[in-house]
């Protein structure tokens, strides 16, 4: 039998596959050509693509980006062309609005440290201590921003410490909840009372109606500069930053009260979040401008920016409560009762178990709620402030820029549009990442 | 026993607020209440006395004052001499038309996008991705302003319709798109009309009926009826024969140029229809998600199985894969409702007069009462958005899987 054998022994060569069954022609069949009706809204749907490039292209390739009037433009071009003149002439204003030219560095620092500070949260490979630098940034941010004595980010935080401190010493002395209650009372007395005489004693204060302006002991700090200053790409970001840091904490606080056991705990939640959530952001904007005000002490007003960051805060805690809710509501009972019995109390339980798997749970939803409130603060427009929406109507306003519409609205859609792209794409590859299933 | 005795009788002590979990809850119940009370009596008295140093008082009075201003897209009887309270009743009208209208065509077009986003064919799901990602990212208020300002620059004037060397052509002399709106005809109904409306809905109740019969029918012998268009047949016939027999009692009447503008149609003002398409489209594009969410999370099996079973791949869909993907698109589409009736306020950014335009605006600057105004249009918005939110509950409860 040696030699003689009808198995073969050595493989054959692989042969190309049947023609038509690879390559272009292939795909094109497959995709988009599978049967006549396919086959005609293919055809219509390219069609239709090269029409809306046809009219569109030739338009924005053929516009010219000289030129600082739009009659200037419309007489070198003719009508048929884009103007971008206006974006050249007036980016400084669609990014910074009237922050002082001199200052500007200030923002794109802050922006800069925005993206270290968010880096960390973002992408877990990075260093655990960068999170020192993210916990910081709020400070630092508002510090760059706003300006002023650097007094006032340093004994705003100091607060913190206060309580922490107090919460420390209460707890081995009197207990848990006692230490947590003296804590928050400690950080409050501190923020409405004593912060301001501190400030005022080591920064110095400004002149005001009824007393001079006293030199400080230690003066250290930048030029500020007022809100009404802020306008453009910054003060949406300022705002919608802002909103998602605050309304994270407070939407976790108020979802863990909307699971409470305790009966008042629950409704006054329910209650909150039902009404937040049934009104349109608009009129809590209303109440911001024109109503807020009212509810404070006499006499006190802060600032129009500073009141829209609270009521937006406030709008996107409820929309967030729900969504973290939906991730505790969505836990096995088990991981409720494995907590327990392995004898945590019950906010070790939430921070060590529940949160981080629920919060897991909630994440598209949790960054759909700060894409929506990142849209909303378009909404700033209509009560006067001069987001991009709004400064479209004041640069439309100008002699020189009178009529121009498409360059500016689309230059503000695609700025939007890239920054809300990256955050949904960022949530789908955390999705992926955090899988955890099959 | 005596331990017990001592344990359940015994001395009670302050520290057993905080340590003893039977009580420990309701001392924090308690200081939560303290907490909120205080907080809402500081608010209160707060804004009574910053209402004092103005010289107000809270009151509902100019309700009932004369408003002083006209509207010009209304659905009910209103003049500048009619009372603030008239006004946000046009104003609350409005709002609804923008809610209703809206939800309908972003159901509509949501729905048809979502499902041809799934296609097999490369091209059309690659355009209806593009769609739904330029749309749902980009502020919906600057869709708005963008639709207005489509409307004022794109389209014609009225009086480029004039003269045999027009720029602009109606669309088979009924249809007019113009810069000031769009003109459509106008149906007039004349005596003997409401016949021909109460065979209508006479028909719209058969073909509730009819469905519920060829079911029945169709569960006792197998027999599968066609009714699409028997349901059509019973919904046109009979109102089309009345409509003869009365002797054409409705009629349409065709916008014609006259003078600087278009009279005799029906005038679609511009920021209705701006503010609608806006909102249609942002809105659909996030119920389009919806949608392909809904339909991608009904697992293979059951097309499998339905195919399996003979079915034919239309009716797959809509007697397998639909039924079931519903209880899964319901929920995000109620709150899409909700978005949109929400987003209708921001009316007041292209003028048109809803709730928000007209009690939140107007009549509040006019009569300087903020708080009652901004109260009053928390208060209507709440109402609605916990109707929508009430009735499509109980829809969605009807759908939902019944669990053992």
């Amino acid at each position: 039998m040696s030699g003689q054998s009808y198995i073969r022994t050595e493989m054959l060569p692989e042969q190309p596959a049947p023609l038509g069954e690879t390559g272009i022609p292939h795909w094109l069949r497959e995709n988009m050509f599978s049967n006549w009706l396919n086959g005609i809204v293919s055809v219509v749907a390219m069609a239709f693509v090269a029409y809306v490039l046809y009219l569109f292209l030739p338009w924005a390739i053929q516009g010219t980006w000289g030129y600082g009037s739009r009659t200037e433009c419309l007489e070198a071009v003719g009508g048929d062309a884009a103007c971008w003149g206006v974006i050249r002439d007036r980016f400084n204003q669609l990014m910074f609005g009237f922050y002082p030219y001199a200052e500007q560095w200030r923002p794109m620092l802050a922006f800069v440290l925005m993206l270290v500070a968010v880096a960390p949260i973002l992408f877990d490979k990075l260093p655990r201590k960068m999170l020192m630098f993210s916990a910081l940034y709020p400070f630092i941010g508002a510090w760059l921003l706003w300006g002023g004595t650097i007094w006032t980010p340093l004994m705003v935080l100091a607060g913190f410490f206060i309580g922490y401190i107090v919460f420390r010493i209460a707890e081995g002395l009197l207990g848990d909840l006692v230490g947590i209650i003296l804590a928050i009372l400690a950080t409050v007395i501190w923020w409405l009372f004593l912060v301001g005489p501190v400030i005022g004693f080591l920064g110095g204060t400004e002149a005001t109606a009824d007393a001079a302006a006293t030199p400080g002991l230690l003066p250290w700090g930048i030029e500020s500069v007022k809100s009404s200053d802020f306008g453009g790409l910054m003060l949406s970001l300022t705002i919608g930053t802002s909103g998602i840091v605050l309304s994270f904490p407070l939407g976790i606080i108020l979802a863990l009260g909307r699971q409470s056991d305790m009966f008042l705990v629950k409704t006054f939640s329910v209650i909150y979040i039902e009404f937040i959530r049934g009104v349109p952001l608009i009129t809590l904007l209303f109440v911001a401008h024109v109503l807020l005000n009212y509810f404070l002490p006499p006499g006190t007003s802060f600032d129009l920016i500073l009141r829209v960051v609270i009521m937006v805060t406030m709008f996107a805690a409820a929309y967030m409560a729900e969504i973290i809710r939906g991730g505790l509501a969505a836990l096995p009972t088990g991981q409720y009762e494995a907590a327990d019995a392995l004898g945590l109390d019950y906010w070790k339980s939430m921070r060590l178990i529940i949160m981080p798997q629920a919060l897991k749970i909630s994440i598209p939803g949790i960054v759909g709620t700060f894409i929506g409130l990142f849209k909303d603060t378009t909404l700033v427009s209509i009560i006067g402030l001069m987001d991009p929406v709004g400064l479209t109507n004041a640069i439309r306003g100008t002699t020189d820029w009178n009529g121009i519409v498409w360059e500016l609205y689309l230059f503000i859609a695609v700025m939007f549009w890239i920054f809300t792209f990256s955050m949904s794409r960022y949530s789908m590859y955390l999705e992926r990442k955090l899988q955890t299933g099959h | 026993m005596a331990m017990a005795d001592q344990n359940a009788s015994g001395s009670f002590r302050l520290s057993m607020l905080i340590y003893d979990s039977r009580y420990r809850s309701m001392t924090i119940q308690v200081i939560v209440l303290i907490m909120v009370v205080l907080g809402v009596v500081w608010l209160v008295d707060n804004l009574l006395s910053n209402l004092s140093a103005l010289d107000k008082d809270p009151n509902f009075g100019f309700l009932w004052e004369t408003s002083g201003y006209d509207i010009n897209q209304r659905l009910i009887e209103y003049s500048s001499q009619s009372t603030h309270f008239r006004a946000a009743e046009v104003g609350l009208l409005n709002t609804l038309l923008v809610a209703v209208v809206g939800c309908f065509f972003a159901t509509l077009l949501g729905v048809s996008i979502g499902v041809m986003r799934l296609s097999k064919n490369w091209i059309v799901s690659r355009l209806m991705t593009v769609y739904i990602e330029t749309f749902r990212n980009v502020p919906v208020l600057l869709w708005i302003v963008f639709a207005m300002a489509i409307f004022i620059e794109v389209f014609p004037q009225p009086k480029a319709f004039r003269g045999d060397n027009a720029t602009a052509h109606m669309i088979g002399d009924a249809v007019a798109f113009t810069n000031r709106g769009i003109y459509i005809p106008r149906l007039e109904f004349h005596e003997g009309s409401s016949f021909v409306v109460y065979t209508l809905i006479a028909s719209i109740i058969g073909i509730f009926l009819f469905g519920k019969w060829a079911k029945a029918h169709q569960e006792a012998t197998g027999q599968i009826l066609p009714t699409f268009w028997i349901k059509l047949g019973i919904l046109i016939i009979p109102a089309l024969v009345v409509f003869f027999v009365m002797g054409k009692p409705i009629q349409m009447f065709y916008p014609e140029l006259k003078g600087f503008n278009f009279k005799g149609g029906l005038h679609l003002r511009n920021s209705l229809i701006a503010l609608t398409l806006a909102l249609v489209i942002y809105t659909s594009a996030f119920i389009a998600e919806a949608v392909r969410a809904g339909i991608m999370a009904i697992s293979k099996g059951q097309t499998e199985a339905a195919l399996a079973l003979g079915l034919r791949p239309k009716r797959v869909m809509s007697l397998v894969v639909l039924p079931q993907a519903l209880r899964v698109i319901v929920p995000p589409l109620i709150s899409q409702y909700l978005n949109l009736t929400k987003n209708s306020s921001l009316a007041i950014a292209v003028g048109y007069m809803d709730i928000t335009g007209t009690l939140g605006g107007i009549t509040l600057n006019q009569t300087g009462r903020e708080l009652e105004c901004i109260l009053l249009l928390m208060i209507i918005y709440l109402t609605i958005s916990l109707s929508i939110s009430m009735v499509m509950n109980i829809y969605n409860n009807s759908v939902k899987l019944k669990e053992r």
